[in-house]
């Protein structure tokens, strides 16, 4: 018995598929018919916003994509970075937020199985992942369920792949309650001679179908209305797909095999919107057209129509354009890993996208149009609105040691050792530092001394407040964090996660945090190569915190002397590099001022980027030249927590000295941008030469079992640790 | 001294216990798959850590069943040297060549950190570059890590020393009874244990307490 193709195309349908009026106008025009029920569907998977980009990209093009080192920029699977001696590292950063809400565990587990997938399908071998994770306030009844499930989600996916955790974020926030956020990175190292690409080359050579097989899992949400009007979808999936990290894992293998035998052309993974996607992809870059046969798609369930193989969402499935000749060689590699093999279709001259199933034509496009001419806006927006100024007298004092011991205790500052003790943090054996410290770094395999660095940042407080200067400080942060490792910051990726675009004040946001991460990009030399946008994060008309995660990649030329958070031994001197003469001043949109105070107030910090650049360099200096014993970098909660974490993380105490007329809530908690502490030995101390323009103070010294900040009492390290790690299990239970 | 690395789908340590096998041995292992009925004539033949067949059964249970099995059983009984490691420890108890079984961790979460381990006894084939009694650094990474053996096994395999790694110091992760992390067979020849040792042989690694099992088994002095 045949399975229908054919539905009728109501205005109902088309609203369904998340198509404006003019939009289908627009297709209309395109193809002179009226489109087929699985042409709607396609055009629907290739039009929506995550695969189009089509409210962010006249922003996005004003990104800096491109530097000395970047081989591949943005528009592949992700962005690959040359890191000299014939390697290149490829990585991209991801979000997996509506599906992570809906279900946690699977959510988050595909996230980290889909941009494991985008590394490895250009031929790299995953070695670092991060995930940026922000959940709604702790008190919220749905936090503990989707921080369990999400954790749980990514741990199980990730580690049973084989790939080290190195990194990530986790914050709460009564913004995020209905709408959290994962945000999945991924990193690989590859040949550089030995990228692959996308686009397809060649005509009538076999499109081959590798991986999983195919379900009915994922089908687009609009599937879920469409089935009113289709009585043969009779089974309505989640659109939540189910990850299978053991499938991916042997595909990660069969891939890199098969690639390593000279026979791939051009790979695509299988993402969103499955086989529509890849196939146009593939084909649209490389000026051909291709035909599929639905006929040989290895499908899992029964009686699957076209329009549900076209917009399965099924994981672990890629799709290649291989050489005829090696065709044997290939079946024999994947079938050895127990994977499905299966030659789909071929690539045409003809630039059409035709699909067939049961003999019928369900699909006759013009493949380039597809893509080239999706939609594209320029969405209204808005200045956003500049917060009130913040007098300091409008700011609490309170005792710094009674302060400093709650701030650690807080759910945003608190130790996130409960989460990342569920990854694994080792594997692989290259892990040089965990999460926990400024940045994550693994050692790059097969290379004595080299090593790469990863962290992810963004103030979502200071892009709420300031979108522009919001924008700048997550690259800044992002690259300070590399810095204080000794890394030279290379690239980042970003994911821009956003409201509704389609409210001016949420599309004036994204405008001005693209500006900010723009400038700050082009002043630090730190190119965005790869990234991702997720808009509508909004429930009942409140969209989310901005939040343009910053995910970004350091080399370090030798590790045996890379800086790390822990203080390297008592009475060394401690400095402060960077700041200003009061140490710290800005207490509006603070740590201190939020956490303990309950007040989002005040503008964002300014982050002023040639000095951000200038002191990043000198510190870069000092730890390379082997002066620096310990780095970390002034982040939330200001110098006060940064040098608790430093005193937590070894276990020896430091003397700060405070003058007697020394502001020193402002010194301690102010969250001024482009500091670091440093430490050294009195020797080197004493020798230390002045950077030009950098400020550096001495601030104090290491030693003993406490922590003293000017005059207030000495807070045991042992007390600040069971501050800091308690908050976390606690919480969980 | 030879080596050989089983090799089975959803393994991931595989690259680690080469590496620390070349490394510590001075050459690569051999390595055998899934549906090698043969393992060639080697000292040592070790079963990595990772997800085998995704674990999707129980932990080891399909890995237990595969034809290399056969032929690391034979071997073993032959007394050439048997070492698995977390997911490799979880396959040769599957295939009934140590005794008890492992369970979920107690917190029923993953769990990777470092622990102390004791070396219980030092009187076997891959202790023997410890003290006894020694306690070492060591990381762990797994989900089903929670020793467990009925009353009499117990009894016998703490009678015969079978007991080689024990959690120490309070450490132990995954609330396994009597602290046990590794144990070998009656015979001595063949060694299961969570924690991984590869992962802690270098300076890389912040240390090198793992290194001393692998000088032992492999006959390479430290």
């Amino acid at each position: 018995m045949t399975i229908s193709n054919t539905v009728s195309i109501t205005d109902e349908l088309i609203a369904a598929h998340g198509l404006k009026p003019d939009e289908y106008q627009r297709i209309l025009k395109l193809i002179g018919r009226e489109p087929t029920y699985t042409e709607l569907g396609i055009f629907s998977a290739m039009w929506n916003e995550h695969c189009s980009y089509k409210s962010s990209k006249k922003w996005l093009r004003t990104l800096p994509t491109s530097g000395p080192c970047v081989i591949q920029g943005p528009g592949e699977n992700a962005g690959v970075v040359d890191i000299g001696d014939g390697q290149a590292v490829v990585f991209k950063m991801e979000s997996h937020n509506h599906p992570s809400y809906i279900e946690p565990y699977q959510g988050a587990a595909t996230g980290v199985g889909g941009i494991l997938r985008d590394v490895f399908t250009m031929g790299a071998r995953p070695v670092a992942t991060m995930n940026a994770l922000r959940f709604g306030e702790p008190e919220h009844a749905k936090t503990r369920h989707l921080v369990s499930g999400v954790v749980s989600g990514v741990g199980g996916y990730g580690n049973a792949f084989g790939v080290p955790t190195v990194g990530g974020e986790v914050q709460f926030d009564a913004r995020y309650n209905d709408n959290c956020l994962v945000n999945a990175f991924a990193a690989g190292l590859a040949d550089a001679d030995a990228i692959f690409y996308s686009k397809a080359e060649g005509v009538g050579l076999p499109v081959v179908y590798l991986g999983a097989k195919t379900g009915r899992d994922g089908v687009g949400g609009a599937t879920m209305a469409s089935a009113e009007f289709d009585d043969s979808i009779d089974e309505k999936r989640p659109t939540v797909q189910v990850g299978d990290p053991f499938t991916e894992k042997c595909l990660l293998e069969a891939c890199l095999e098969l690639m390593a035998s000279g026979a791939v052309i051009a790979i695509q993974d299988m993402g969103a919107a499955g086989l529509t996607c890849s196939a146009v992809e593939m084909g649209a870059k490389g000026d051909l057209g291709i035909r599929l046969d639905l006929d040989k798609v290895p499908v899992r369930e029964e009686r699957m129509s076209a329009y549900e193989m076209m917009l399965s969402e099924s994981q672990e499935r890629m799709l290649m354009v291989l050489r005829p000749e090696q065709e044997k060689e290939a079946e024999a590699i994947f079938h050895k890993w127990g994977l499905d093999f299966a030659i789909v279709g071929e690539t045409t001259d003809d630039l059409r996208f035709r699909v067939f199933h049961q003999g019928d034509e369900v699909a006759n496009l013009p493949i380039k149009e597809l893509g080239d001419e999706a939609p594209e806006y320029d969405r209204p927006w808005v200045e956003p609105a500049a917060p009130a100024a913040l007098e300091r007298t409008d700011v609490p004092d309170m005792d710094v040691a009674e302060a400093l011991v709650k701030l650690l205790g807080t759910p945003n500052i608190s130790s996130r050792r409960w989460v990342w003790e569920q990854y694994d943090t080792l594997i692989q054996g290259n892990s040089l530092q965990l999460p926990g410290g400024d940045a994550g770094v693994i050692r790059v395999e097969g290379h004595a001394t080299k090593a790469l660095a990863f962290s992810s940042d963004v103030n979502p407080r200071y892009c709420e407040a300031d979108p522009f200067e919001g924008g700048k400080q997550a690259v800044a942060e992002c690259w300070r964090n590399l810095t204080a490792t000794g890394a030279l910051p290379l690239a980042a990726t970003d994911n821009l996660n956003f409201g509704n675009p389609e409210r001016p004040e949420i599309m004036g946001q994204l405008v001005h945090a693209i500006k900010g991460i723009g400038e700050a990009c082009r002043a630090l030399d730190f190119p965005i190569v790869s990234g991702n946008v997720s808009l509508y994060n909004e429930t009942n008309g409140q969209g989310i915190l901005p939040t343009p995660t910053i995910g970004g990649v350091g080399l370090i030329d030798d590790w045996s002397k890379m800086a790390r958070v822990r203080f390297a031994a008592e009475n060394e001197e401690i400095f402060l590099v960077g700041g200003p003469r009061e140490l710290g001043t800005h207490l509006g949109q603070s740590a201190y001022l939020r956490d303990l105070h309950g007040r989002n107030e005040g503008p964002a910090p300014h982050v002023d980027l040639a000095h951000e650049k200038a002191v990043g360099d000198f510190v870069r200096g000092l730890i390379r030249s082997g002066i620096a014993t310990a780095v970390h970098d002034c982040s939330d909660g200001g110098l006060g927590v940064a040098i608790a974490e430093m005193a937590i993380a070894s276990g020896i105490g430091a003397t700060v000295d405070l003058a007697d007329d020394c502001d020193a809530v402002a010194a301690l908690f102010g969250e001024d941008q482009g500091r670091y502490v440093v430490t050294m030995s009195k020797d080197s101390a004493a020798a230390l030469a002045a950077a030009n323009g950098v400020n550096i103070v001495r601030i104090g010294t290491t030693g003993g079992s406490s922590l003293k900040l000017g005059r207030a009492r000495a807070i045991p390290v042992v007390e600040l640790k069971e501050a800091h790690e308690g908050w976390f299990p606690t919480f969980m239970g | 001294m030879k080596s050989a690395v089983v090799l089975l789908p959803g393994l991931n340590r595989d690259r680690d216990m080469i590496a620390a096998l070349t490394k510590i041995g001075g050459k690569p292992p051999v390595t055998v798959w899934q549906t090698d009925t043969e393992i060639p004539d080697v000292d040592l033949i070790v079963i990595p850590g990772g997800f085998s067949y995704g674990d999707y059964l129980r932990c080891g249970a399909i890995a237990a069943r595969m034809p290399v099995m056969r032929a690391v059983a034979e071997k073993a009984a032959q007394g050439v040297k048997v070492m698995g490691v977390c997911n490799g420890f979880q396959i040769l108890l599957e295939a009934g060549l140590l005794p008890g079984a492992l369970m979920r961790n107690a917190s029923l979460k993953f769990v990777c950190r470092e622990v102390k381990l004791e070396v219980a006894n030092a009187a076997t084939a891959f202790t023997s570059g410890y003290q006894q009694g020694q306690v070492i650094r060591c990381p762990v990474a797994h989900h089903d890590g929670n020793y467990f053996a009925d009353t009499d096994t117990l009894a016998r395999i703490e009678g015969n020393g079978q007991v080689v790694f024990r959690y120490a110091d309070g450490t132990n992760p995954n609330g396994s009874i009597n602290d046990i992390a590794g144990i070998v067979n009656d015979a001595g020849n063949v060694l299961g244990l969570m924690p991984h040792p590869e992962n802690l042989i270098e300076a890389a690694h912040g240390g090198s307490d793992g290194r001393a099992l692998f000088e032992s088994v492999l006959g390479v002095a430290a």
